[in-house]
């Protein structure tokens, strides 16, 4: 059954702020019914005089038995449509966040007409007044749902409608060489110059070159929404569950100093720097006899496999450089980035701290030393990637996989040119491709715009 | 002195005439109501059939039954297959006409046609009673009685035909306007609009030297359009090419102060792929010359269509301008060029079967609704006859879908996005182009237009033929295989890699450049399978197996799109409470009643957010 048909009409509440006690906390109204709801519970201003975007300050009261029972005192924020998030008449109450006050004024509002709002349906208002478009709104769930700045810093770009200027623009250039390669098949009898096909093929690798860039960002968008992977691998008894733990300030992961003890992977986030960490700790390296001990490590190699930072750590007074490069052979052709951290640095004399190669980071995990040095490295890495300077990240699957097929129709069409294949059929690729990209943003009608781009660039016609 | 007719057609055009025909090949009592017996299927712009997109139009047209291909095959002086170079969808044929050959040859096809009636006379007023039609007044003062009527006005509607300062009213140069329809349709609460399209002037060829020009012959190979095995020409005639030139384009301009387009005395819209010279002129003002054709009228006459040289300009620069062309320095002129404003009613007013939604068993079909062309024209006709003949006989509707058929697509296209300019068909404007084929029109059609009883047996049993050959063929390819060496001179002839084991006869026919009739002249036993069987059956078999592919993947992208073809909007659904639609979306919906989504999706002025919305509201 369709929850539309009450949709323009009902009005609906909810808790805008998190289940709970707190200081305060936000109901919101949407709908037409807004101000007249809330006015029978509230005693303060005439809300049918106050102006949108202003504050009032008045008492919610309960009407329910015979005798006003003063719930709490509030302040409403008023929106009048079409200026609110929804597009309809809107109102914000704050109240002090108690879950009590919090229930009791949904009642209240449910008892003058208001219905409780199904999950998201703010957000579908809003996109059905045309506030939001569809990767606008699926931006609002990816920003309610953002821990840290970095995720924050996607959603809100998408919001704005970032991602959806990107995509339009490779619509737009893929409209014009559809136009190119149309024009060729409807016009071939007239007097126009059919663009060369090495031109062609250069326009498709620019806009291939970009998609790809994008997609690339979507690895990169997807672990920030998940918390960028860090594995921390070493040998027993190295001290990675010691550094764990002094990484995330917490006991988290058992430490003892018998050699083995981590025999599953340990995961915790962490917010470093604005970015989102997933700090992953496991089970030493060595030919375990143990059954156990050996499906540890096993899983140890599986973490490396999917992790994007690697923080080797050894035992410094134990171990020479040249034991560590042996042992990072293993890790080195992994396309991850690799910081080789020294730990038990506090049982070394100066000489041998000297002799520790520079790009080494030395700590102690159990005296905390050289901790903010290793966070500073590892937020680095982020913080300098390319696909970060960038405007816009990928970090919805739905985006990715529209662009992933986008970017194989791409390839269609440049295998079609080598292969010197005739116009119809390559013009079929780039449909596709411009059939998946509407899957993005919505716009479909494709033939139109097309046909409008010949007749504006090219004389047509005898 | 007039019986009820069935189906009362008004315009005998290439719309009109295949109406006419359509309705009473299917049995139904038809009128065809001229305004001069003279100018039966008149071309009244240029000498010729076809083209990119119209060539598979009048193939369709020929493969459900219509006339047209047939009355092209027997009047072409030239036949061209256009877009060879390119994929067989983009194949298509054109004929170059012989005017008056082709207009006498529908007249006796009229003539001939069992059922058929025809008057020559004015119609200036439509018989309308409940919101339904039962038949037409003429400028004689007669009443004819008819249980439906198809308007095919053309462009004589309220026309007016301007050239230079000058201009005068008149459906075609030399012919009355008609009067009277437009202002009742109004009345009755039609919407209507103008439009303007131009011709240009038609030359003396003794005055041309050809010597100038370059010559464009026709193809060795006449294909044609019928199915059926018309007569083809022995020899062709052939066009010249020559161009204009900064002096023509400067002349030209001089008389742009007296251009009726540019001094704003024509209102009507011009089609944009068709401009006149001097819009192309000022549009493209870096471009140095312009393509022109020149065109024979015909096997036994002199005049000379300039294609290309579309104009309203005053005739004395008309003039003065062709003589600085190259082959045209002495030109004399048969008549100038002009402009013609004229009323239509924007084809958002239609059902599916051109039926008006607002009067009952009233259609209309041709340059009324807003199209171009007389492949455009011709088929809406065919469909509209069709159509009232089985609405006077409680018969169900006909209708072509966007995958069936270039005329599903136009259909499909005026009755949704309606349109602001001339529409003329082009291949980009139908998404199963590669499906859309003129080598399969009569696959794809003739068995629907035989159960409907248009298509004749004859027809019927061609098109078993053919596809009984085509999968006998395909079945024996699948056994037959090639072996080392035996292909390694023909590939090496056309440059692809010779095979280097034992290679089954379809997987070799989809490398590039192989051809079917080639191959079979290295295999006995393909040279057998093929034996006896037409040239075209062969190419099917060959499009067929060497498409599969990309016809699958145009599905695939079809398929995607017609989701929303399956989600069906109920006729109840009250878009006016539906407050988030955008407002001009809103009044589509309300005027157009699309079925379903993709319906909905389709019509103009409808933005994706719309579509959205309505599919959240009837329930995804």
């Amino acid at each position: 059954m369709s929850i539309s048909s009450s949709i323009s009409t009902d009005t609906i509440v909810a808790l805008a702020t998190p289940e709970g006690e707190g200081a305060i906390a936000v109901i919101r109204l949407s709908g037409s019914q807004s101000f007249s709801i809330v006015q029978k519970i509230f005693k303060g201003k005439d809300l049918n005089t106050v102006s949108s975007h202003t504050i009032h300050f008045g008492k919610i009261v309960s009407t329910l038995q015979e005798k006003e029972e003063l719930i709490d005192e509030v302040l409403l924020s008023i929106f009048r449509a079409p200026h609110s998030y929804t597009g309809e008449h809107a109102i914000e109450i704050s109240c002090h966040g108690s879950r009590f006050i919090v229930q009791k004024i949904l009642q209240l509002c449910c008892a003058q007409g208001a219905r409780l709002a199904k999950p998201g349906e703010f957000t579908m208002r809003a996109f059905l007044h045309g506030k939001l478009d569809l990767s606008q709104a699926e931006a609002v769930a990816d920003l309610i749902h953002s821990q840290s700045e970095l995720t924050h810093k996607m959603a809100i770009h998408q919001l704005r409608g970032g991602f959806s200027l990107e995509i339009n623009q490779f619509r737009e250039q893929l409209i014009n060489f559809a136009a190119l390669i149309e024009l060729e098949l409807d016009f071939g009898e007239e007097d126009v110059e059919f663009a060369d096909r090495t031109s062609l093929t250069k326009l498709i690798e620019t806009i291939r070159n970009k998609v790809q860039f994008l997609l690339q960002s979507f690895v990169l968008g997807n672990v920030m929404k998940n918390g960028v992977p860090v594995v921390i691998v070493g040998k027993p008894n190295a001290g990675k569950s010691t550094l764990f733990n002094a990484l995330l300030n917490e006991d988290r992961a058992l430490v003892s100093t018998i050699a083995g003890t981590t025999r599953d992977v340990i995961e915790e986030l962490l917010i470093i720097d604005g970015i989102q960490f997933r700090f992953i700790d496991t089970a030493g390296i060595r030919d375990a006899k143990d059954a156990i001990e050996k499906m540890g490590i096993e899983k140890t190699y599986e973490k490396i496999q999917q992790s994007a930072v690697l923080l080797y750590v050894f035992d410094a007074k134990t171990d020479t450089k040249e034991d560590v490069e042996k042992a990072i052979e293993a890790f080195a052709q992994q396309s991850i980035h690799l910081i080789i951290v020294a730990n038990h640095c506090d049982k070394l004399i100066d000489f041998e701290l000297k002799k520790m190669p520079s790009n080494y980071v030395v700590i102690s995990a159990k005296k905390g030393m050289g901790l903010q040095e290793l966070k500073a490295k590892i937020a680095n890495l982020f913080h300098s990637d390319k696909t970060l300077q960038q405007a816009t990240i990928v970090s919805n699957a739905r985006h990715a996989d529209a662009l992933k097929r986008v970017d194989h129709s791409l390839a269609e069409v440049q295998q079609g040119m080598d292969e010197n294949k005739t116009s119809d059929l390559i013009s079929i690729d780039i449909k596709m491709a411009l059939s998946a990209l509407g899957e993005i943003t919505g716009a479909v009608e494709v033939d139109k715009d097309i046909l409008g781009t010949i007749f504006g660039k090219f004389c047509i016609g005898k | 002195m007039f019986p009820l007719y069935d189906v009362i057609v008004v315009g005998a055009g290439h719309a009109g005439c295949e109406a006419a025909a359509a309705a009473a090949n299917l049995g139904s009592k038809t009128l065809l109501i001229t305004m001069n017996m003279q100018t039966i299927a008149q071309m009244s712009c240029n000498p010729a059939m076809g083209g990119i997109a119209k060539g598979q139009i009048v193939r369709e047209i020929d493969a459900l039954g219509g006339y047209s291909g047939i009355v092209s095959d027997k009047s072409m002086i030239q036949f061209r297959m256009l877009n060879k170079s390119k994929g067989p969808a983009m194949w298509s044929p054109r004929t170059q006409n012989d005017r008056m050959l082709f207009a006498s040859t529908w007249r006796e096809m009229l003539e001939a046609t069992p059922n058929l009636d025809i008057w020559q006379d004015s119609v200036n007023s439509l018989i309308v009673s409940r919101e339904t039609i039962e038949g037409v007044r003429t400028s004689l003062g007669i009443e004819i009685r008819g249980k439906s009527v198809v308007l095919t006005n053309g462009t004589f509607l309220n026309g007016v035909i301007h050239i230079g300062e000058k201009n005068f009213g008149g459906g075609r140069i030399g012919e009355n306007k008609a009067t009277g329809i437009t202002e009742q349709l109004v009345e009755l609460g039609f919407e209507t609009a103008r439009l303007k399209t131009g011709t240009p002037p038609r030359l003396d060829g003794r005055s041309l030297d050809y010597s100038k020009m370059e010559e464009q012959g026709g193809d060795e190979d006449i294909v044609g359009f019928s199915y059926l095995d018309t007569e083809k020409p022995l020899n062709q005639r052939c066009c010249w090419v020559t161009y204009t030139n900064e002096a023509v384009h400067a002349l030209l301009r001089t008389g742009f102060d007296k251009s009726p387009m540019f001094q704003g005395r024509i209102q009507g819209t011009g089609p944009r792929y068709c401009p006149s010279i001097e819009d192309k002129i000022g549009r493209f003002a870096d471009r140095d010359r312009h393509q022109l054709f020149v065109e024979p009228e015909g096997w036994n006459t002199v005049e000379i269509y300039l294609n290309g040289f579309s104009t309203s300009l005053p005739e004395d620069i008309q003039y003065k301008a062709l003589r600085l062309i190259p082959g045209l320095e002495n030109c004399k002129m048969f008549r100038p060029g002009y402009a013609i404003e004229y009323d239509y009613f924007p084809p958002t007013q239609l059902k599916y079967t051109l039926e008006t939604k607002l009067i009952k068993n009233l259609f209309f079909a041709g340059q009324i609704n807003g199209t171009t062309g007389y492949e455009e024209a011709a088929c809406q006709g065919l469909m509209a006859g069709i159509n009232a003949h089985q609405a006077v006989h409680d018969k169900p509707e006909f209708t072509l879908s966007r995958s069936e058929a270039y005329i599903g697509v136009l259909i499909d296209d005026l009755i949704n996005k309606g349109t602001d300019e001339p529409y003329r068909m082009f291949t980009s404007r139908a998404e199963y182009r590669t499906l859309l084929r003129q080598d399969n029109a009569d696959i794809r059609l003739t068995e629907r237009s035989y159960h409907l009883g248009l298509a004749d047996e004859k027809r019927m049993f061609n098109l078993k033929q053919k596809t009984n050959d085509v999968d006998r063929i395909k079945e024996g390819m699948k056994t037959i295989s090639f072996d080392l060496g035996q292909l390694d001179e023909y590939f090496n002839e056309i440059g692809t890699a010779i095979i280097m084991e034992k290679v089954n006869s379809i997987k070799i026919l989809l490398r590039p450049n192989v051809t079917l009739l080639k191959l079979s002249t290295y295999s006995k036993e393909l040279e057998e399978l093929l034996r006896g069987v037409p040239r075209e059956t062969i190419e099917q078999v060959e499009i067929q197996l060497k498409y599969d592919a990309y016809i699958e993947k145009e599905k695939e992208l079809v398929m995607k799109a017609s989701s929303l073809e399956e989600l069906i909007i109920p006729s109840t659904f009250d878009y006016s409470t539906v407050k988030s639609l955008s407002t001009e979306g809103k009044q589509k919906f309300i005027k157009i009643k699309p079925r379903t989504l993709g319906q909905a999706s389709r019509i103009s002025g409808v933005n994706p957010t719309d579509i959205q919305i309505l599919m959240v509201h009837i329930g995804r």
